[in-house]
């Protein structure tokens, strides 16, 4: 009965799903991190890489991490490579953290994520205010950090059903 | 002791060498394939501008395709909400419009003698300008701009003036061959030599990060000036910028906020202009 409710497009389109979501936010110009909303925004991205890399780094792959960041470099107008550096640490603290994580526990990932994304802001910081003497409102990044942790949560909920889809299209 | 660093050093070495079945590349590979980019991109060697430049045209119109359908409601949306407020703005247009009947007679006779004047004193201010579709506006809350669809084969140029009918709203910062990016006045690298009327104050307006300006760099206090109305206008100083060119209305005259004429957020098409004055080139 239960193979009846499998459907090989399904599974495809399921476990592309993150790839495409990825990149769709690269390119597309709706953004989340900026809702034009002057105390509201969030970074999609950041946690969309932090729950696949962490979780089940099959379906999202670096090499496509490091091209959604070029994209966004480009889309966003700031000098490429920057997106893709901070994506890519972010990948290596959901690696080392799946390293070491023999049972996963909700809340220290929710604390691991809020220690990253401060981290790799801080670095994109550094990069475009000291390497490329670009003005950046700080405050702006201090919002976008704090509603993209309080989101984690939410979006981990969603993605966990998600997760849950592929993982009973894809297994038998 | 020892265990736990090594444990450490495995579970490091292990995250950034080691590549799971579906991964081609290593972390610390595109790691640094990225800081390479990086280095790469802040270099102004031709090739390097060549490729960047393909990468931008690929980007943006895959860009502008994607975004259509979500373009399009946004555009609904816009449209409903011009509807609800049809009535009301009627009324204020009909006021507005019959007092603006009535500058436009002062206006046409100071036009007239303006043009009489300057070529009295061999001034003759000409301008090209191209008509550009915005492409993307993706405004990030890092930096404040818009991709044209308009490049060099267009004749534009670095530098270039962006105008919303005929209000100023940015300069062009980046050419590639068939698009550009242009920074808007919002933006805080924006920095505009001004000109405050009725006064005539020389100022910078700087971009603050929202949809404000402020005055920056004047000696003098506007803030006690004459209680009228203060326009700013480009300056035309430095060049760049025809004179003369309508940016803003202030609205806080302690702490000199200028209110941009132009909604940046409801940009469709713009003109990219160029100036030169008398013979120069």
């Amino acid at each position: 009965m239960a193979s009846l409710n499998k459907s090989p497009f399904l599974e495809i389109f399921l476990s592309y799903l993150p790839i495409i979501m990825l990149f769709f936010s690269a390119f597309n110009e709706f953004d989340f991190n900026y809702l034009k909303l002057e105390y509201f925004s969030f970074n999609f991205i950041h946690l969309l890489i932090f729950y696949w890399t962490l979780k089940n780094p099959d379906h999202l792959g670096y090499l496509a991490i490091f091209f959604a960041g070029i994209i966004n470099d480009v889309v966003t107008g700031i000098p490429i490579g920057i997106s893709s550096l901070c994506y890519l640490l972010l990948c290596s603290v959901t690696a080392y953290l799946r390293n070491i994580t023999l049972s996963p526990n909700f809340i220290k990932d929710w604390i691991t994520f809020l220690f990253s994304i401060l981290l790799i802001n801080s670095i994109q910081i550094i990069i475009l205010d000291l390497v490329f003497f670009i003005q950046i409102d700080y405050m702006s990044y201090l919002i976008n950090t704090g509603f993209t942790f309080i989101l984690y949560p939410l979006f981990f909920t969603i993605f966990n059903f998600l997760n849950e889809k592929i993982s009973y299209q894809s297994n038998g | 002791m020892a265990v736990g660093r090594d444990d450490f050093v495995i579970a490091i070495r292990s995250a950034f060498l080691k590549k799971k079945d579906k991964q081609k590349f290593s972390l610390l590979s595109l790691i640094f394939l990225s800081i390479f980019v990086i280095i790469l991109s802040n270099l102004n060697l031709k090739v390097v501008k060549l490729v960047k430049s393909s990468i931008n045209e690929v980007v943006y119109r895959s860009s502008f395709f994607i975004s259509i359908p979500e373009n399009y409601i946004q555009e609904l949306k816009h449209n409903f909400d011009l509807h609800m407020d049809l009535y009301e703005k009627y009324n204020k247009t009909k006021s507005e419009f019959e007092n603006l009947k009535q500058k436009q007679l002062i206006d046409n006779f100071l036009e007239i003698e303006n043009k009489k004047l300057r070529s009295l004193i061999d001034e003759n201010i000409k301008s090209d300008e191209v008509l550009a579709k915005v492409l993307i506006d993706k405004e990030s809350p890092y930096l404040k701009s818009i991709v044209l669809n308009k490049g060099s084969k267009d004749n534009v140029r670095m530098g270039m003036a962006v105008l919303d009918g005929v209000y100023l709203v940015g300069q062009i910062i980046e050419v590639n061959f068939t698009n550009s990016r242009a920074l808007l006045l919002s933006d805080l690298n924006s920095k505009i030599p001004s000109v405050l009327e009725p006064s005539g104050i020389q100022v910078v307006i700087s971009g603050t990060g929202d949809n404000f300006g402020v005055v920056e760099h004047t000696q003098y206090e506007f803030s006690n000036s004459q209680n009228t109305d203060v326009i700013s206008y480009t300056s035309g100083v430095g060049g760049l910028f025809k004179p003369g060119i309508p940016i803003g209305k202030m609205s806080n005259k302690i702490e000199g906020k200028i209110n941009f004429f132009s909604d940046f957020s409801q940009l469709n098409y713009v003109k990219v202009s160029s100036y030169k004055i008398g013979d120069e080139e």
